[in-house]
């Protein structure tokens, strides 16, 4: 029996640090072969655990990016219209009856297959990655829990097709809509929380191993107590390591060197016109001083 | 799903399951069998691990996410209090009278207590009959008159029941807004490709024949905020009933109601029960009857919410008087803030109808360059004239 160290270490591999509760959800997405909705403010690393899951499995990432209007022909499956056009075009003159035109036409060689259809037909099970689900509407929704449940897809011209190998499918939320209870209860469930000072300064370890210790330090202090702040966009992992690179790149050895330098660079972090205004210049000190 | 033998092990579970679903989990026999599976298959592993698998298996949202632990801590470690009435069930069966909260009470007429407090629908349309066959014409009479009449008069039942029909008369005004999502049509702006080449198949793949797809209505949803505080006492009762119209016809639309703070009233007002809805709204709506600070609010909604349940399709429709004990300024920015989130902003303000009445309170004067329609609200003739205005938002 693998353990969650199993999928935690090979995901500390692939450069990606899971805490306890994500891990134990990954396991059981694992050995019950059942989709997992990961939720959490922007920027927490959702979309990238479904990246490192992949690459820590060794096997193919499928993502479908949601979005409103998502239909059934960006998601499933398309006919390649220019190549039937092109294909009629051609038999012309060979003297085939529409019938048999049509069967070719309607095969897998004319068949444009998209996100959904792709990963239940690959032969080893793929990570697919449903990203934003709620930015698709209630529509699209009813629809992927059909193919959750059963992992088939039916096209009229062609019959049903079973899934291959079935896919691990992680499903990430913003929480811009309520999703449909019959989802959630599909799927398993985990919250994704900003990770606390421990584990954000062992994935800013990680992810630049030359940075200082002490700036590492300081760097995480200020970032978890910038969180703390009333802003509209708290800044997520992502923003830490863009911060950590431009400091880097200023050449600041510490947060209290270069006041200005450091504020200048907060760009990095708050991405927002009125959350820089709501951290001054005078502000920084403080957070930074919290800090040390 | 497999048949578990009853165990120590699998009582203590159902029982754990039991216990979650008294606290409002929606866990399935699916769930539990599969729970019991997993422990079945699994070697037993440290009890915080296990607490981490139940709450994947078991959670459905953050909500339930965040109260999992401690609820897991009471049941298996035996620190919770025991629930008096954990079998207690709300049956639509079993019809208590509701007793109105007391802060309700200035809201209402007696009469209005008296229905909604004791037997609600029979007294209610025995009434009406009793007047219906004495006097039929009568009734017309005083209809029509009443729709000029000024809101706060407003008690009878029939015209609460009026306001809530326009109410869904306006939201229907508000529906039909195009969606992305396209779908085969007669007429439309893209041509459908497969089935204009299933089609032309006969003919050598000639499109004589063309289909098109077109992008039909979606409703857009609404955002109401009612004022509840102290001037607005006389409105109130009318105002509500207007939301829960709102509220109830669509499938996508919040409430909320302010005085001097913001609560989001969805759940309440979706009650189906409009007298628990009442109560339950009375019960939020603490304070009712104190200051405004719209501004305040507004920041409240602004910095919680928006993000969550405003999109380019949002109409915000607020309800109030305009007599804001808050700052001006900071109105004004929350406006400004608020706008940004939300496609239209429309303020429906009761005392408008009024003769000499100017909106020169700091605070509408501070608003008004935000709003993108201001009505008057105090008549239902004044609320039936805004229908056609907002199908043209």
């Amino acid at each position: 029996m693998k353990t969650d160290h199993d999928i935690k270490s090979k995901l500390a591999q692939t450069g990606y640090l899971a805490d306890e509760a994500l891990g134990v959800a990954l396991q059981l997405m694992l050995t019950l072969q059942r989709p997992l909705l990961l939720e959490g403010e922007a920027g927490v690393g959702k979309t990238e655990t479904a990246k490192a899951l992949a690459s820590a499995l060794g096997t193919q990432l499928i993502r479908l990016q949601c979005y409103e209007g998502l239909d059934a022909t960006s998601t499933i499956y398309e006919w390649n219209y220019q190549k039937q056009l092109l294909a009629i075009r051609a038999r012309e003159h060979d003297k085939v009856s529409a019938s048999t035109i049509e069967k070719q036409i309607f095969s897998e060689d004319f068949l444009l297959r998209r996100p959904l259809l792709q990963a239940i037909s690959q032969p080893e099970s793929p990570v697919l990655l449903i990203d934003e689900i709620d930015r698709a509407d209630e529509e699209f929704e009813a629809y992927l829990l059909e193919i959750l449940s059963d992992f088939q897809i039916t096209i009229p011209e062609l019959g049903t097709i079973e899934a291959q190998s079935r896919p691990y499918v992680i499903l990430t939320s913003n929480g811009t809509r309520e999703l449909s209870d019959a989802l959630r209860r599909r799927c398993l469930y985990s919250y994704v929380a900003f990770p606390d000072h421990q584990r954000e300064l062992q994935i800013l370890h990680m992810r630049m191993p030359g940075l200082e210790e002490v700036l590492a330090d300081q760097i995480i202090n200020f970032v978890q107590n910038l969180r703390k702040e009333d802003l509209e966009k708290k800044p997520g992992i992502a923003e830490t390591l863009d911060w950590a690179a431009a400091l880097g790149g200023l050449g600041i050895k510490s947060l209290s060197d270069d006041i200005d330098k450091v504020t200048a660079s907060l760009i990095c972090l708050l991405k927002t016109q009125s959350d820089l205004e709501s951290i001054p210049r005078e502000v920084v000190p403080r957070l930074a001083g919290k800090a040390a | 799903m497999s048949a578990t033998a009853s165990t120590p092990v699998t009582d203590r579970l159902i029982g754990f399951i039991d216990h979650l679903r008294a606290n409002g989990f929606t866990v399935g026999p699916q769930e539990s069998s599969q729970i019991a599976d997993h422990l079945a298959t699994h070697a037993l592993a440290p009890l915080s691990r296990v607490r981490l698998e139940f709450k994947t298996m078991l959670t459905g949202d953050r909500d339930q996410w965040q109260r999992f632990d401690d609820l897991f801590e009471a049941y298996w470690q035996t620190t919770g209090r025991t629930r008096s009435s954990a079998r207690q069930t709300y049956s639509p069966d079993i019809r208590k009278p509701h007793r109105q909260a007391p802060v309700w009470q200035q809201h209402l007429s007696p009469e209005d207590i008296r229905q909604n407090g004791e037997t609600p629908q029979r007294e209610t349309l025995g009434r009406e009959n009793a007047e219906g066959e004495a006097s039929g014409r009568l009734i017309a009479a005083t209809h029509t008159v009443s729709q000029k009449t000024d809101l706060k008069h407003i008690v009878d039942p029939d015209e609460i029941r009026a306001a809530e029909e326009l109410a869904l008369k306006l939201a229907r005004a508000l529906r039909y807004r195009l969606s992305r999502r396209v779908k085969a049509a007669k007429k439309g702006n893209r041509i459908d490709l497969r089935r204009t080449i299933r089609t032309a198949l006969p003919r050598g793949g000639e499109p004589i024949e063309l289909f098109y797809r077109a992008t039909p209505a979606k409703p857009v949803h609404i955002i109401v905020f009612l004022d509840v505080s102290g001037s607005m006492k006389h409105y109130s009762r009318f105002f509500l009933q207007f939301v829960k119209g709102l509220v109830c016809s669509w499938l996508h639309s919040d409430a909320f109601v302010f005085h001097t703070r913001l609560i989001n009233v969805t759940d309440a007002v979706r009650d189906r029960n409009s007298a628990r809805a009442m109560t339950r709204l009375a019960l939020m709506a603490e304070g009712f009857g104190g200051g405004t600070k719209l501004g305040a609010c507004l920041g409240v909604f602004n910095r919680q919410y928006a993000r969550k349940m405003a999109s380019s399709r949002t109409v915000a429709l607020i309800l109030s008087d305009g007599y804001d004990t808050g700052s001006p300024e900071d109105l004004a920015s929350e406006l400004t803030r608020l706008k940004r989130h939300v496609r239209r902003l429309i303020w429906l303000n009761p005392l408008l109808g009024w003769e000499n009445y100017a909106p020169v309170t700091a605070a509408m004067q501070a608003a008004r360059p935000h709003i993108d329609h201001f009505a008057a609200a105090n008549t239902l003739e004044s609320l039936a004239a805004l229908e056609p205005q907002l199908a043209q938002l």
